[in-house]
């Protein structure tokens, strides 16, 4: 089905490999949106799959899933824009090819196994084979060996190619910021008796990754974006990128404190990770004004001129580059910081609070910009000089959005009656979680979640199926 | 950009220049405090428990103590206390046996995925209760019922019993999965659990299981 997206008009096998990786991406994506329907469904009505497939199961492909759809976007990113930025060819697609379907054919075996073989002895072998036990790097050794393989045949293509072509402002961040997210994966593949030594290396990658790297990554992306969709100035755009550099990683590498308050690890970091973390916000409200101001002056110029019509020449993908701009600033600056601070986060770590942000964060920080990417990628393919956002399009972007915007919501409803009943009142616990777990309040945030769960199901549904018909409707437009 | 007079603040180099010493600075320091953390959490020793030296991630010998977790005055939380032996599953486990158990454990907490449903340090799924103090929660104790509904008379071989057989054992509606752990990965399981009550985890999670009995007895802290 997803062959239906033809490629044949990119011009660089780059950029087609790139959008192999996007295939990928959205089938994961849709299978990490139907293990949360059914996580959801089991809050509700507990026995739903009771020692089948049970919560655990469910869960830990759901945050898979989603980890290794946004890699295989993020990889695909790169892939499309990079002869884009150097001008010229990857210097090695035929074993970036190779490497995709070593990655593709082993998150395959890696998710048919978390399904079917679930879990296994108290050995080594299944840390080994079936999985780490590890929330959001559960895949076993095995293919973490793999992943750093396909990873650093991805890390050289991109840096040869940028050594060999022009090297761009954008160009550079996204090379050194790479270098630094594939390295932090390597703090993650160790086994320890020792739970708090554990959890510290552990948020080595999960913090480093998604509230350092990954947000430079967007910022990089974001900047590549502005330039193709609105023709915006390069000396601009590069200018911002590297003061969002400097304020992301400023904030975000120390900011790494707000995950040590609680595992073991010294009480100096309730100062550090409450005072970076506090300061992380700053930058995404920096990239949401960022994207705003260049899209209203080049719209502004355009105008003087005495030119017509929009200055975008993609407008789905504008459409979720904004999502992305203010969805960042929204679901990891202002709900991240609704917690971070120590005297606030002992009451909140470990509870609804967290699924509220986690929920909001993802979507609004990366899964938006990666679907604009989509877009970027299926303008690209189908050689679409200026497209124009659907039916389907806006109810994708509207219904995704909205959902998971509600799904927040309730969980924070049902995540402040947990911190309060639970936490405040009945001090943690089996029984202070089960009182909290039941009350009704509770029970209609899960409700709600459930309800826009399925919204942003049905708005997945009419994504997937316009990336699916958008291009040929807009070819078939443009020659006629 | 060759103009002279262009200010500072556009210019690319300049910004450049600055996010690289900013990232250097920031990732420099953390390198420095992961060192003294490093040293701080690494786990302790047997000795160290005899001669009542406190560390913040005990040896596993610490499974021979019993733990309690109290207020402390100094650090305005609670703080895990290491008090005096007490056998565990019946006997008193040598540093060898013991850090066998922890590894056993620990491995056992990975392979069944329980970070997928539960929170341990608080962190992970939030299905199921927080399992960083479990080891002390009164749900275990003699005066709990779990004791008397697996039918055992420690609060060690309760815990280890509903582990291998959970379902048997239902609370609520939402029931923990038989996930076929071994009675002697259980009895690991259980290790991992004291060994974990016993860090400092700078009071996490705080007032621990205090008010239960008082809230379920429709009391309040009015009277």
């Amino acid at each position: 089905m997803l062959a239906s997206i033809k490629t044949h008009e990119l011009k660089y096998e780059s950029q087609k490999l790139g959008m192999m990786y996007f295939r990928v991406a959205i089938i994961l994506f849709g299978a990490q949106l139907l293990m949360g329907l059914i996580a959801a469904f089991q809050f509700l009505v507990p026995g739903f799959l009771f020692e089948i497939f049970d919560f655990s199961v469910a869960r830990m492909v759901h945050i898979n899933a989603l980890i290794v759809w946004m890699l295989f976007a993020m990889i695909g990113s790169v892939y499309y824009m990079l002869p884009d930025e150097t001008g010229i060819e990857a210097v090695g697609v035929g074993i970036g090819k190779l490497a995709f379907w070593v990655l593709t054919a082993a998150v395959t075996v890696v998710v048919l196994v978390y399904i079917f073989v679930q879990v296994g002895a108290g050995t080594e072998a299944t840390i080994w084979f079936i999985n780490e036990g590890r929330e959001y790097i559960e895949a076993p050794r095995w293919a973490d060996i793999g992943i750093v393989v396909v990873v650093l045949i991805f890390y050289w293509n991109v840096f040869a190619t940028y050594l060999k072509g022009t090297q761009t402002g954008i160009m550079t961040v996204m090379v050194a910021d790479l270098m630094a997210l594939a390295g932090l994966y390597l703090t993650g593949m160790f086994f320890t008796d020792n739970i708090t030594m554990d959890q510290f290396w552990w948020w080595w990658i999960v913090h480093l990754w998604v509230e350092a790297t990954w947000e430079v990554f967007v910022g990089a992306l974001a900047a590549y974006a502005l330039v193709k969709i609105i023709g915006a100035k390069r000396e601009i755009v590069e200018m911002w990128l590297w003061i969002e550099v400097l304020m992301l990683f400023g904030s975000g590498i120390l900011g790494l404190g707000h995950h040590y308050f609680w595992i073991g690890t010294p009480e100096y970091w309730w100062e550090i990770g409450a005072l970076f973390s506090a300061l992380e916000p700053v930058p995404l409200v920096a990239m949401f004004v960022h994207v705003l101001y260049d899209w209203g002056k080049e719209q502004g110029e355009a105008h003087a001129k005495g030119e017509a019509g929009s200055v975008l020449n993609n407008g789905p993908a504008m459409g979720w580059i904004v999502t992305n701009a203010f969805g960042n600033f929204l679901g990891a600056g202002v709900w991240g910081f609704f917690h971070t601070l120590p005297q606030v986060n002992i009451y909140t770590h470990g509870t609804q609070f967290t699924a509220s942000h986690g929920h909001l964060s993802f979507y609004g920080a990366y899964a938006t910009i990666l679907i604009g990417m989509f877009y970027m990628g299926i303008q690209g393919a189908y050689g679409i000089d200026r497209l124009k956002m659907t039916f389907k399009s806006k109810m994708g972007l509207f219904l995704t959005t909205f959902g998971v915007l509600g799904m927040g919501v309730a969980l924070l409803i049902s995540g402040y009656e947990q911190v309060l009943v639970e936490r405040g009142e009945l001090g943690g616990g089996w029984n202070a979680y089960f009182t909290a777990q039941e009350l009704p309040w509770y029970i209609q945030g899960q409700l709600w979640r459930m309800i826009m769960g399925i919204v942003t199901f049905v708005g997945f549904v009419y994504l997937a199926w316009d990336l699916l018909t958008i291009g040929k409707q807009a070819r078939q437009a443009q020659e006629a | 950009m060759a103009k002279k007079n262009v200010s500072v603040w556009t210019s690319i180099p300049f910004w450049r220049r600055s996010a690289a010493w900013v990232t250097g600075f920031a990732t420099i320091l953390l390198i420095w405090l992961s060192f003294d953390t490093l040293g701080q959490i690494s786990m302790g020793t047997d000795e160290d428990l005899k001669n009542g030296v406190t560390k913040r991630v005990p040896g596993a010998t610490v499974i021979n103590y019993n733990i309690d977790y109290k207020y402390s005055k100094k650090r305005g939380s609670e703080v895990p206390v290491i008090g005096d032996k007490e056998p565990f599953f019946g006997k008193e486990w040598s540093v060898d046996e013991a850090a066998g158990l922890l590894h056993l454990g620990k491995l056992t907490s990975q392979a069944k995925n329980c970070m997928n449903c539960h929170t341990l340090l608080g962190n992970g799924a939030y299905y199921a209760p927080d399992l960083t103090k479990a080891w002390l929660d009164p749900m275990w104790s003699a005066a709990g019922p779990m004791q008397a509904m697996t039918g055992k008379s420690t609060k060690e071989e309760a815990i280890a019993e509903f582990l291998v057989n959970p379902s048997q054992y239902p609370t609520h509606a939402r029931m923990m999965p038989n996930l076929g752990i071994t009675a002697d990965e259980a009895v690991g399981l259980v290790a991992f659990l004291k060994h974990m009550s016993s860090i400092d985890t700078n009071g996490f999670p705080r007032n621990f299981s205090k008010t239960v009995e008082q809230f379920k007895q429709g009391g309040t802290n009015a009277r």
